[in-house]
């Protein structure tokens, strides 16, 4: 490449240090891939509705011709622009990465959402219109996994409570300070699919699991954690918790250890009067960084699935559904990917405006507190 | 309150989330040394209520006496977990080198792409962490059909790339805000170009960061189970969607079942207690300011 300093070239070179050539053969390139990955598009396109008859036998030559384009694309910028087009293709390529993959799909998905299209059926799409929403709409399974999530992201609170308690605890002065972080910490690096096993199919397991078999010994001569509803839903809660406090426990102990030194003496958890600092001293201190990590958490709870789908597999009567583990369920039973999609849209919508209402509030909140 | 309970309430509560976070890890592991009569009583501590046998390690052909024959259930295990080390190591090699570029770039340079600035593409890149992975799922299954990536390597190491590319940008971008600009424009005098500067001064200086966004993503993409139950079928199906398809289908063989998830488990405590570090420092990169 050419020096970063802004040399003066006397002639009609639009970039300092690009001569004229080059920034012509810059956006020839840029022009020509341009034109090579619509050519390609449209060719394609037009063999796959069947006006002509020559083309690929499937659109990976698309994706390729695309991958062709942004390295054309990123060549070109640097080859016009110089020093500009130098600092461009530092974030280009993670932007066309993330426009191929999100952009293209979630607006593909909307086209998927108005059809009646069953993947295993010859028929192929059908579009039908306002069907799926109307479905969705006198869905009871929908609004009651809707009703799910409000349940499970109001569990984040009480997670939070006992992530507190543990980062307290760890921001003692105890001996092996270490060993109680890594155990603490353990939970969450655990793959759900094998928690799910672990905990919910054998642990709980109704004749011998030993969390059963120690309920029993509490008295409790019935404990069907996972077949009576509201009991379903709060042990997906419990199992839920337990991979993800260890999350907010992590971050809330970065933030007591970057309190000052004096405050920090007053959040040990000390007594009467520690009760006391802690609450007119450490918590309201905190409160910045409690406000992201809730945020961040709802954020991740919103995802909620694996555990679901594995455990209970929304059961029973979809008790412990969430949506997406309804989705995952409408397709694997009925391979119907356009109402899936409409649910999974207008949950994308839902979730945008209950984030933007979120982050609104908690600004507020921290304005009003600062 | 003596001080003396104090410390005794303090260790207590320790001590009792300990054995809550422990125990079921403690009992996957025992459960894959247990014969049926010892998981139907429920019983617990090896060699006191039970003798450990190789029976769920036999299962995967991984117990000492069938390690050296031929076993389907081997093959099949190790083809899964090569399969879970590719897609994570794949997809988090692919989401360093994408993200630490963007992160520096949003780092140093101002941008101004129409109407686009350096606010705008790093929000853009940091609401992706919004996006559910069900809202990919079904048009991600289509395209994937029309694309041949179906059940492929290389569409799951897509999509994986695409979920901890934010998180990447978010952990990167942190890490070289703290990094002086100053040290570059020394080089940038010297006659470095900007992406000498970059690789030559700039990334070893930020390696711990990438350590931690590394980690991070090759334990998301490790544990990751809802795009690869979609999206592979019998080549590229990772671990955990064969430990989940293994239950229910000729009831439940505890110690089989308990080997495969100790097998899924045990790369994750390993870097876990090695590597704790790096995760609190991914973990909690801009959240405490």
């Amino acid at each position: 490449m050419t020096s970063a300093s802004p040399a003066v070239s006397g002639h009609v070179a639009v970039t300092p240090g690009v001569s004229p050539e080059r920034h012509r053969l810059g956006s020839l390139l840029i022009r020509a891939s341009t034109i090579l990955l619509g050519l390609v598009i449209v060719v394609q396109s037009l063999y796959a509705l069947g006006y002509i008859s020559f083309g690929f036998s499937n659109w990976q030559p698309v994706l390729v011709a695309y991958v062709l384009w942004s390295v054309a694309l990123c060549w070109g910028l640097v080859l016009r622009d110089g020093e500009a087009g130098w600092r461009a293709i530092f974030v280009l390529p993670a932007v066309l990465f993330t426009v191929a993959l999100v952009i293209f799909p979630t607006v593909f998905g909307l086209f998927i959402a108005f059809s009646d299209w069953n993947l295993q059926s010859a028929n192929g799409r059908q579009f039908n219109g306002l069907a799926n929403l109307r479905q969705l709409w006198a869905d009871p399974y929908f609004w009651n996994a809707l009703g799910n999530m409000v349940f499970y992201v109001a569990t984040v609170v009480v997670q939070y409570a006992i992530a507190f308690g543990l980062a307290l605890l760890l921001n003692a002065d105890i001996k092996a300070q270490k060993f109680f972080r890594v155990s603490f910490l353990l939970p969450f690096m655990l793959s759900p699919v094998a928690v799910s096993w672990m905990i919910g199919k054998s642990m709980l397991e109704y004749r011998f699991g030993p969390v059963t078999n120690l309920l029993r010994w509490f008295g409790w001569e019935n404990p069907s954690l996972l077949t009576t509803p509201w009991l379903a839903k709060t042990t997906i809660a419990l199992m839920d918790a337990w991979v993800w406090i260890p999350f907010m426990m992590i971050m809330i102990l970065a933030g007591l250890q970057a309190l000052s030194k004096e405050v920090q003496e007053a959040a040990k958890v000390d007594g009467a009067t520690g009760w006391q600092g802690f609450w007119q001293i450490t918590f309201p201190l905190m409160l910045p960084v409690s406000m992201t990590t809730i945020v961040l958490r709802v954020i991740f709870q919103l995802k909620l699935a694996d555990i679901v789908i594995n455990t209970t597999s929304g059961g029973p009567g979809g008790a412990t559904d969430t949506i997406s583990s309804f989705i995952f369920r409408e397709y694997k039973d009925r391979s119907n990917v356009g109402y899936g999609t409409m649910i999974a849209e207008i949950y994308l919508i839902l979730i945008i405006i209950f984030i933007a209402l979120l982050l609104w509030a908690t600004n507020r909140f921290m304005q009003r507190h600062a | 309150m003596p001080r003396a309970l104090n410390r005794i309430l303090i260790y207590a509560a320790l001590i009792i989330w300990t054995i809550i976070a422990l125990f079921p890890i403690f009992w996957t592991f025992s459960t894959s040394f247990k014969v049926a009569k010892d998981v139907q009583l429920g019983h617990i501590i090896p060699w006191v209520d039970f003798t450990p046998s190789w029976l769920g390690l036999r299962a995967i052909g991984l117990s000492p006496d069938t390690i050296f024959t031929e076993s389907t259930p081997r093959a099949e295990f190790i083809k899964r977990f090569w399969n879970s080390i590719q897609a994570s190591i794949g997809a988090s090699i692919l989401a360093l080198i994408l993200g630490s570029m963007a992160a520096y770039g949003l780092s140093r340079f101002s941008y101004h792409w129409k109407i686009w600035k350096n606010r705008d593409i790093s929000f853009f890149f940091l609401s992706q962490l919004i996006l559910p992975p069900v809202v990919l799922a079904m048009p991600f299954l289509v395209l994937y059909k029309e694309l041949a990536l179906l059940d492929s390597m290389i569409g799951l190491i897509l999509i994986y790339t695409l979920s901890v590319l934010p998180i990447v940008i978010w952990i990167m971008k942190d890490q070289f805000d703290t990094i002086p600009q100053e040290l570059e424009q020394a080089a940038l005098v010297d006659g470095c170009s900007v992406w000498g500067a970059f690789f030559r001064i700039i990334l070893p200086i930020a390696l711990p960061g990438m350590v931690a966004a590394f980690i991070l993503s090759v334990i998301l993409c490790w544990n990751e189970y809802f795009f690869a139950a979609l999206l592979t079928s019998s080549y590229a199906k990772t671990l955990p969607v064969m430990v989940a398809s293994q239950t229910g289908s000729q009831g439940i063989s505890w110690w089989s079942m308990a080997a495969l998830s100790s097998a899924a488990i045990l790369p994750l405590i390993i870097i876990g207690i090695f590597l704790e570090r790096y995760i609190v420092k991914g973990l909690t990169t801009g959240s405490v300011k």
